[in-house]
């Protein structure tokens, strides 16, 4: 990943912690530059008018001509492109919905607290049963359990998650009655309680990986020489396990999870759809029915930064627990 | 020692046969052949094998359980599930085969360019792979599936566009590991041309790796044709799919689950006999 | 001092499945004595070390034979950044032995390690909780093994080849060290070692083992003088051969 430290020149004399920091912003706003730019040709790239696409193929000319206008389809690609940025720097938006007339921005920013909830929910329990199974295989290897485990990510590789989600539906939703079967309950107990099931779904399609990763992961730290040394020394097996495999496992965890999260986030908006959630996937999929590309436009560009963000933020996170990367003293 | 699939054919005869030998030790390998090609021949057969036509209805026997007559019931209008079984089983593994050839070509291609020259091709290539990367998988197929028109058309396109990452992926990684080691550097002071070391010599040696990412890709793939199929964004009825097919149970998730569940098992079959396979085949080159 | 010697080992076997790695393997410890095992790689001194800790690797099982033994025993290491927990302070690392190990209070472990660090001559910086292995040298990794297996108070240390990872330099003064701490701390001590000079230095007595048993043992300078067995006459050819020429040999 710092594969590029030694371009830097030994005249530049920032220590080592800043030097890796402004890399890592530098490359970052970079990739948010491409997704900017990925975003606004998203439209002009795909075969077809999308003025055409909004109004049908029989419109008017005169029509087709407004909408043009409208969409700024009318400008030359540069200055659309300008115009596109400047509106996303001073407003954060992608235009207003070409339906309702509201901005983009305001319209996922309504729809945004169920779906990060939902996400944040998914995540916790991802690593939470992940970190278990994981450890479970890893201290039984070889054993059933282990073989178990390890049979598990090949089964549900191939499970569709909407198909995950019907199921647990079918199961917890409509046979045992724990949980309702859709939508959204109210208040804070009733949101929760009605966001476990999807959570779950979500976080079923990120744990095969995740497991199968960190089961090799804490088998290397479960046969590394430093647990031999705490246990000759007659450190507990439980503090061992507690304090310092689990934590040598929680990094890579960390690590795997900010890679997966652009999964997680696009299985999300999926699910929703399944449960009736109205969230950002919901918005998504209404969008992409009545054809209102500013929209579409806008919950591309926010998932994506959001991507971008975190896997930052996961990056620097782990990079500052993990001694190892700052070197001798 | 480096053996390239290039050798194969001038192997002598006893070696072949010691070959097949390995593959039959290889029980995931086996396993995974043996359920690809049932899935392959049902496929295949349908026209044979189904008892009713995929499309054909009957308003009188409608959401029939699975039964002598229909092996896995009738659908809302009547429509023999298993026969839409298999002819979906056709049209899904078939677009999946065909989505996935112009994206493997690409992305060995590419992930090769950037790994064996480095320096600004490699920065490049890496960038526009993090950009798309940015892009939650699902969200960027469903809006470009949708935007190049839904139906078959759109599948290809979008993972003419999306699915290329992953080869590169894994064969920059593979390529700029193998351009450090001695046999490339002497091919190089021999004075052939970077082309002709990446497709004589690399591309031999990366495409086993590429072919065992590629079997798992294509589970991921069948999912998300199928996941289109069940938004109504991806394959158009009245062509059978597995996900149209679970989209249409779902209304009667409480009186048929049979409907939904079903189809959405021959996905994870299909998934499985393509995971061992692609485990078997990495199992069998790792052992060479 | 008490006639019964504080180790024995009688006729120890060491089995992976149906592979035999140690077979009939025996010597015996007298408090404050020290122990050579030389041997090549792979000659089961390693596995002899580590059943005598109670800790074999996943996959060998004592198959035969005893071990007595009736004081504690801690272990030095070959690699010593390996043998580090590298996202935990060394001081910590040291502390958190003491507190199990001597069941004093935390602040008193605190105190003792700090005094450990202070006896293995690391430098004050170390006790600092921002030091972790990756920031320390080898030997310094090293000392801090040490420390932590004397924060066992053993009445045995094994040494499983703590210098051979370590810089031609850093053994010596890893190796005085430890000559040090057992005069002032009056622990036994087995060494695995396949340098048979560092042996001879350090112990009193030697066993020489060769694919999982031993195949001499005796005095320390006696054996080296005498020996009996072909391989302990190869071992030492193959240590000794120092040029006599000064500035002639470039290694």
């Amino acid at each position: 990943m710092m594969k590029s430290n030694t371009e830097i020149k030994p005249s530049v004399t920032l220590d080592s912690s800043r030097r890796w920091l402004t890399q890592a912003l530098l490359r970052a706003a970079l990739v948010v530059i491409c997704v900017v730019t990925a975003v606004f040709f998203l439209i002009r790239i795909v075969p077809g008018d999308p003025a055409k696409m909004i109004l049908g193929e029989y419109s008017t000319p005169e029509a087709i001509a407004s909408m043009h206008h409208t969409l700024g389809l009318d400008l030359p690609i540069g200055d659309q492109y300008l115009r596109f940025v400047r509106n996303l720097v001073t407003h954060g938006d992608t235009g207003a919905s070409i339906i309702s007339g509201t901005s983009a921005r305001e319209l996922i920013a309504d729809r945004a607290p169920v779906t990060l909830l939902l996400i944040v929910m998914a995540s916790f329990l991802a690593i939470l049963l992940s970190l278990l199974l994981a450890m479970l295989a890893a201290t039984n290897k070889d054993k059933l359990l282990d073989h178990l485990i390890r049979i598990f990510p090949t089964i549900t590789l191939g499970m569709p998650v909407f198909w995950v989600g019907l199921l647990l539906i079918l199961l917890f939703g409509v046979r045992l009655r724990w949980f309702p079967v859709g939508g959204v309950g109210e208040g804070w107990t009733g949101m929760l309680h009605s966001l476990i099931l999807p959570a779950i779904t979500v976080a079923f399609t990120q744990i095969p990986t995740l497991v199968r990763s960190l089961r090799a992961q804490m088998l290397e730290v479960l046969e590394s020489d430093f647990l031999v040394t705490l246990k000759a020394a007659g450190i507990p097996s439980r503090v061992i396990l507690l304090r310092h495999v689990l934590r040598n496992s929680a990094l890579p965890t960390l690590m795997l999870l900010g890679v997966n999260i652009s999964y997680l986030i696009g299985g999300t908006l999926v699910v929703e759809q399944v449960f009736g959630i109205k969230g950002i996937g919901s918005l998504l999929f209404s969008s992409i029915s009545k054809r209102d590309f500013p929209v579409i436009q806008g919950i591309a560009l926010y998932c994506a930064i959001a991507v971008v963000i975190i896997s930052l933020l996961v990056e620097m996170a782990s990079w500052w627990l993990d001694p190892r990367t700052k070197g001798k003293q | 020692m480096k053996s390239t699939l290039l050798d194969l054919p001038l192997q002598p005869d006893d070696q072949r046969k010691s070959t097949f030998q390995t593959i039959l030790s290889t029980p995931s390998l086996v396993a995974g052949g043996i359920m690809l090609v049932l899935l392959i021949g049902l496929a295949v057969l349908a026209p044979v094998i189904s008892p009713y036509q995929p499309s054909e209805q009957n308003l009188y026997a409608f959401l029939k359980p699975p039964s002598a007559e229909h092996w896995l019931g009738t659908d809302q209008l009547g429509r023999d599930v298993f026969s839409r079984l298999i002819y979906a089983a056709r049209s899904d593994l078939k677009i999946m085969v065909l989505a996935e050839i112009i994206p493997f070509c690409t992305g060995v291609f590419l992930g090769m360019l950037a790994g064996y020259y480095g320096k600004w091709v490699d920065s490049v290539i890496s960038l526009v792979t993090d950009t798309f990367i940015a892009f939650p998988f699902y969200l960027i197929v469903i809006i470009v599936a949708f935007a190049s028109g839904a139906g078959q058309r759109g599948i290809y396109i979008t993972f003419i566009l999306v699915g290329w990452i992953v080869f590169a992926r894994v064969t920059r990684g593979l390529s700029a590991s193998f351009r450090k080691q001695e046999w490339i550097a002497s091919a190089q002071t021999l004075g052939l041309s970077g082309v002709r070391i990446i497709l004589r010599h690399l591309l031999p040696n990366v495409l086993p790796q590429a072919v065992v990412v590629l079997m798992t890709d294509m589970v991921g793939l069948l999912v998300a044709i199928v996941t289109l199929g069940y938004l109504g964004i991806g394959i158009a009825p009245p062509t059978p799919d597995w996900g149209t097919m679970i989209a249409d149970g779902q209304s009667f998730i409480t009186t048929a689950w049979w409907l939904s569940a079903v189809p959405g098992f021959a996905v994870v079959y299909t998934g499985i006999a393509l995971s061992l396979t692609g485990d078997g085949l990495a199992d069998l080159w790792r052992r060479k | 001092m008490s006639a019964s010697p504080i180790l024995e080992v009688e006729e120890l076997s060491l089995a992976a499945g149906s592979k035999t790695l140690v077979s009939g393997v025996g010597f015996s410890l007298d408090r404050g004595e020290s122990l050579g095992l030389v041997g090549e790689s792979g000659s089961g001194k390693s596995l002899t070390l580590r059943a005598i800790l109670g800790l074999l690797p996943r996959g060998v099982e004592q198959v035969g034979g005893t071990i007595k033994s009736e004081v504690r025993a801690a272990m030095i290491f070959q690699d010593p950044r390996k043998s580090l927990d590298p996202l935990c302070p060394v001081v910590r690392q040291v502390e958190e032995v003491v507190y199990y190990r001597q069941q004093v209070s935390r602040k008193a472990a605190r105190t003792i390690a700090l005094e450990l660090l202070e006896m293995l001559g690391l430098p004050d910086s170390l006790k600092q909780t921002d030091r972790y292995p990756s920031q320390l040298s080898g030997g310094q990794c090293q000392r801090i093994v040490i420390a932590i297996a004397l924060a066992c108070k053993p009445g045995i240390l094994l040494c499983d080849e703590p210098t051979t990872a370590l810089d031609v330099t850093v053994q010596q003064q890893i190796l005085a060290t430890i000559t040090r701490l057992q005069q002032e701390l009056d622990f036994a001590m087995v060494f695995v070692t396949h340098n048979l000079a560092i042996a001879a230095t350090l112990c009193s007595k030697l066993c020489v083992m060769k694919q999982g048993s031993i195949v001499e043992h005796g005095d320390a300078l006696s054996l080296l003088q005498h020996p009996q067995h072909p391989y302990t006459q190869m071992l030492i050819d193959s240590v000794l051969p120092l040029p006599e020429l000064e500035g002639s040999a470039s290694v």
